[in-house]
């Protein structure tokens, strides 16, 4: 069975989905997003030049709304399941170097 | 016979009759559990205080039952729908801190206006990805029928706590099966409405194109009732469709005489237990003597549904778990020095296995270069599968076939290999991506493991009645559904 996905892909992937993985595990997953990948190959033999993606299963079009103010949460309550506050706002690690 | 082997309708007669109270009620459900649950490992958090202040309370008001379909009713919640103040997890350790959701989902808000008693959270594998509820971080839920094999997934836990009898009612959520399949395995009715019926605002979202509500309940009649109040558009949810909702019980008449019952042949071949295939053309050849028309169809599509499904499914749940970032809730890692850093370990140490592994087929599927070979090709494949449905529509009432190619399996046995997984979920993963609505009913049990079967009655959609109405009249015919397991099983 060929492998579509080495181990380096793993990697890239990981990282674009904000993923950190060990080496061992991106052998691992290499080896098993490969066989899923190609169990998917067998979707190239349908023929889909005359067929539109479908995004959506019902007949719907945008649906619209007035954009009223309405109370929802605090910030206090949006606070109130951070692992991490200071000062009324959600604190993370420094961003700049 | 224990007040949690009743309907709803017994049940608000007994209440109505000041035979019991809403109390004891609940107070039953919480007994049943605490004997049980060591075995069954069904809930993940119990809301035994509000509960039982909230019995209290309809206790002393006294409504008169009559004017709320739910009055007093127990149900079960899966834990990837929002319930405020009350822990939900999706059974995944990244939430394992996630003590105080600060709103109901609709469905939550609609179950308690109707005065149900929210008993507790459902275990589920992890963000509902699996067939087996083996993913769940936190605790392994048995099959009530045999503890040694798997109660399905992913609402494993709906599905065991409704099978051995520790609330009456759960709700869970189906994307590829997940309602239907735990249904099937644990011999229990569950639902996945139309795409669009019930509002998924509040559900833990995985694959927002696929995602639907379902009850999990003992009858048709009190799946139907459920499924009534939960149902409607919601503002919250512009997915939600501005149809109405019918009186869903009125399609029990028990009469289907001229129904037309279409079977795809694709529904009994290769990979379906010669068994389960028995079983299911019993269940037809019972729709024949109710006076059902029955003919043989093709879904011609049908064997691409898992690589479409696995393909789409993923891609949304890629961008939908973006959102566990380590910041705002949940799980965050200890020592990370940047930003970045943050949101990898805290991804990495907070998700499964299985959720690792779809976030990544997914944002493989739509990286640079595979869109259109993977997700865009996917995306006209479901335009197929859906057309194969709207064919059979155009002259049928409703599809029936298995739910599940086989019965439960052993826990343990398939968790290694994520393809033969996926295999479960071949009869029912085709009903989400054309979003049509499907039933799994009880219809007998397998001699090699007395494992549940399940009959699986597909619709059009929005036309759950006449799923409904076939599924009542043949529960009607039969006593599959009043066959109750020992739990814990025979070992």
């Amino acid at each position: 069975m060929s492998k579509k996905i080495s181990t380096e892909d793993v990697k890239h992937v990981a990282n674009l989905a904000r993923l950190a993985i060990t080496d061992e595990e991106a052998e691992k997953y290499s080896e098993q997003l490969s066989s899923i990948i190609n169990f998917s190959e067998q979707l190239s033999e349908v023929d889909t030049s005359k067929v539109k993606p479908m995004t959506h299963v019902l007949d719907m079009k945008n649906v619209f709304r007035e954009d009223e103010p309405k109370d929802w949460i605090t910030k206090e309550e949006a606070l109130k399941n951070a692992p991490d506050q200071a000062d009324g706002q959600f604190r993370v690690p420094s961003i700049l170097e | 016979m224990s007040l949690l082997d009743l309907t709803i309708k017994e049940l608000q007669e007994k209440l109505s009759n000041k035979e019991i109270t809403v109390t004891e009620l609940t107070q039953a459900c919480f007994d049943r559990i605490e004997e049980t649950d060591g075995q069954v490992n069904a809930f993940l958090t119990l809301n035994k205080e509000a509960a039982l202040e909230q019995a209290k309370q309809l206790d002393e008001e006294g409504i008169d039952a009559d004017q709320f379909l739910l009055f007093g009713m127990p149900i079960g919640i899966k834990d990837n729908i929002m319930t405020k103040d009350l822990k939900t997890t999706c059974a995944s350790e990244f939430l394992s801190n996630f003590e105080d959701p600060l709103y109901d989902a609709t469905v939550i808000t609609k179950l308690k206006n109707a005065n149900a008693i929210n008993i507790g959270k459902l275990n589920m594998d992890e963000f509902a990805m699996g067939s087996s509820t083996e993913n769940s971080a936190y605790k392994k839920t048995t099959n009530p029928w045999n503890k040694d094999y798997v109660p399905g997934g992913s609402s494993g836990g709906s599905a065991a706590a409704v099978a051995a009898g520790q609330v009456p009612f759960a709700l869970g959520s189906d994307t590829g099966g997940s309602v239907r399949q735990p249904a099937s395995y644990c011999g229990v009715v569950g639902m996945k409405p139309t795409y669009g019926r019930v509002s998924r605002f509040g559900l833990v979202a995985f694959a927002s194109s696929l995602d639907q509500v379902g009850p999990l309940t003992r009858t048709v009649e009190d799946n139907a009732r459920i499924l009534e109040v939960i149902s409607g558009v919601d503002e919250m949810d512009p997915t939600s469709a501005n149809i109405d909702v019918p009186n869903f019980r009125e399609a029990l008449t028990g009469d289907i005489k001229g129904l037309k019952v279409a079977v795809p042949k694709e529904y009994l071949q290769e990979g379906v237990d010669e068994e389960v295939a028995n079983k299911i053309n019993q269940a037809i050849d019972t729709l024949k003597e109710l006076g059902a028309e029955v003919d043989e169809v093709s879904l011609p599509h049908s064997k691409y549904a898992i690589a479409t499904y696995y393909m789409l499914a993923s891609s949304e749940a890629s961008a939908n778990l973006a959102r566990f970032d380590g910041i705002r809730y949940g799980k965050r890692a200890e020592n990370a020095d940047n930003l970045i850093e943050l949101y990898k370990q805290s991804r990495s140490e907070g998700f499964g296995d299985e959720v690792k592994r779809r976030i990544m087929l997914g944002t493989f599927a739509l990286s640079s270069g595979y869109y259109d070979a993977y997700y865009k090709k996917a995306q006209q494949v479901r335009c197929l599968i859906t057309e194969d449905f709207e064919k059979v529509f155009e002259s049928y009432d409703v599809i029936v076939g298995p739910t599940s190619p086989t019965t439960a399996f052993k826990i343990g046995e398939q968790i290694d290999d994520p393809l033969t997984m996926y295999a479960n979920d071949i009869l029912t993963i085709p009903v989400n991506l054309a979003g049509v609505p499907a039933i799994s009913i009880p219809c007998g049990f397998h001699s090699d493991n007395n494992m549940p079967i399940g009959l699986q009655i597909i619709g059009k959609h929005f036309d759950e009645s006449n799923v409904y109405r076939v599924a009542h009249a043949y529960e009607q015919q039969t006593e599959h559904h009043k066959q109750k397991p020992a739990i814990g099983g025979v070992n």
